[in-house]
């Protein structure tokens, strides 16, 4: 890695710092804890569903700066989105980071998440910054089945 | 002094300040040397073949327990078993010992600031076996008290498990006086040394524990090899640990009787390049020296305390009896995670250790 800021720049120093997504919902329908034995790093993610839309995501939890700014400004991103667009910006956010997807139109999409592409290039880090993207997978799994 | 840093290829070759050795330490070329010269003249398999090249093999590996034997002054060479590792050699004897000695109402007596190594396997041993499972704690100064190893340790004990040096706090524990309180309750004593036998001469029989073990890897030697020291006396009267060939004296069909110590607790082909390498560290640690190489980590810890200590958003969780603290430093920086720590030092060639690391209990105390 050649320079530090390009992983811990503004967006990801903010959100890591003072997140407004670390809370708690009131009338969550989903809540999953994911966690990271390596490193102890735990978060527990909490979804609302509307009609197959995710209404509202919350989180709370422990982590490095990285796990906690990457929980966060999913949320940001994935709000709004139906169930199967979040699916696909999740796919494409995994892709990203282990870098099996580099096509900038695609990762355009990732909105503000984007700004975790430099984690590629840290192996030591990338489960930190798929730690919520991994639980979210799961609590959507279970929301279909 | 010495500048040793030159006998580390892989030192030599990356700009890098390795500071993770309680992890795994990096090897000598002289270590390297001598797995290589192993496959090129003797490798065949130990205690086999009745031709020349096994029974070569057979007497580097043997030769290798004497030379470990004599390092941590065991009383007999057969009181030296080979293991993969530390935590092999603890499993080794929570089995063959824990299990089979241990009943409901017997103790279990552990330190909080234990590897998961050494405490994972009791809690094995505690749930089969129905015995507790009981702590000694630490106190501010991070060491364990007097009161603690008094109260703790009683007639109900039958194992005491204790690091002789934290790989968290760095403390070097009072396990002289741990050990003679337990031997007066009627426990034995297992000694954790892996962060020890690299940094302290050992010494098992004036120690007087009677079990220690240790890692090779963390001690310049290759990875895969461990040593667990037994009296011979208890190794005699324990049950094997893994069965198959090489630890047999009759096999029948439904029955089998075992070979004497060592064999007995060594089952299929060992790792005897690691026995090799480890001998050849031996080799290496002995030609520097114990008194060198306690005065150069003294030296290197108390620059690295006294330039932390300046750091005023710096936290270090370290005895302040320095004669109680061995090389390790674990420090938090206020506000900042660990893994972010050592992502940043690493930016700048520092390899250092972050997370939670392998003691939980020890963190949930200081609630990291």
């Amino acid at each position: 890695m050649d320079d530090l800021s390009d992983v811990y720049n503004d967006l990801i120093m903010e959100h890591s710092m003072n997140s407004y997504n670390k809370k708690n919902l009131n009338n969550a329908d989903f809540c999953e804890i994911g966690h990271n034995p390596n490193c102890g790093d735990e978060i527990t993610l909490e979804l609302k569903l509307n009609n197959g839309i995710i209404e509202d995501m919350a989180f709370s939890g422990h982590g490095c700066a990285i796990s906690q700014a990457s929980t966060s400004i999913m949320i940001d991103t994935l709000k709004g989105k139906t169930v199967e667009e979040a699916r696909k910006i999740i796919e494409t956010f995994i892709g990203m980071i282990k870098r099996e997807i580099a096509d900038e139109a695609e990762l355009e999409k990732l909105e503000d998440a984007i700004a975790f592409k430099n984690v590629s290039n840290m192996p030591a880090r990338v489960k930190c910054a798929l730690l919520a993207w991994h639980t979210l997978e799961g609590i959507l799994e279970k929301s279909n089945s | 002094m010495n500048n040793y840093l030159d006998d580390f290829p892989l030192l030599k070759n990356k700009n890098i300040a390795y500071l993770d050795s309680g992890a795994t330490s990096q090897k000598p070329q002289s270590v390297l040397d001598a797995i290589s010269e192993f496959y090129k003249t003797h490798n065949a398999n130990p205690h086999r073949g009745a031709y020349e090249l096994s029974m070569e093999a057979t007497g580097v590996y043997e030769e290798a327990r004497q030379k470990i034997a004599k390092f941590i002054n065991a009383r007999h060479p057969e009181e030296v078993i080979y293991t993969k590792n530390a935590t092999e050699a603890i499993n080794l004897v929570a089995y063959s010992y824990g299990i089979e000695n241990l009943k409901p109402g017997d103790e279990i007596v552990l330190s909080i600031m234990e590897h998961h190594s050494n405490l994972v396997p009791w809690q094995k041993v505690a749930k089969v076996t129905g015995a507790t499972l009981k702590y000694m704690y630490i106190n501010d100064e991070y060491e364990i008290p007097d009161s603690e190893i008094e109260t703790k340790i009683t007639s109900k004990t039958k194992i005491v498990g204790i690091t002789h040096i934290s790989n968290v706090l760095g403390t070097i524990n009072n396990i002289e006086k741990i050990i003679k309180h337990a031997h007066k309750n009627g426990s034995v004593v297992l000694v954790d040394g892996a962060q020890s036998a690299p940094h302290r001469r050992i010494d098992v029989q004036k120690m007087d524990c009677d079990f220690f073990v240790f890692s090779g890897h963390k001690m310049l030697s290759p990875l895969g090899i461990g040593i667990l020291y037994g009296k011979r006396e208890i190794l005699n009267n324990m049950t094997p640990f893994l069965m198959g060939g090489d630890m047999i004296e009759y096999v029948h069909e439904q029955e089998t009787t075992f070979a004497p110590l060592p064999n007995k607790f060594e089952a299929g082909t060992q790792n005897v390049e690691g026995a090799i390498g480890l001998a050849a560290a031996i080799d290496y640690i002995n030609k520097i020296g114990f008194e060198e190489i306690e005065e150069i980590e003294k030296e290197l810890t108390d620059y690295a305390v006294e330039k932390l200590s300046k750091l005023e958003f710096v936290k270090m969780y370290v005895t302040p009896n320095k004669a109680n603290h061995s090389g390790v430093i674990s420090f938090n920086i206020e506000g900042v995670h660990p893994h972010d720590v050592a992502s940043i030092l690493d930016n700048f060639s520092v390899c250092v250790r972050s997370r939670k690391s392998l003691c939980t209990t020890t963190y949930e105390i200081y609630e990291y």
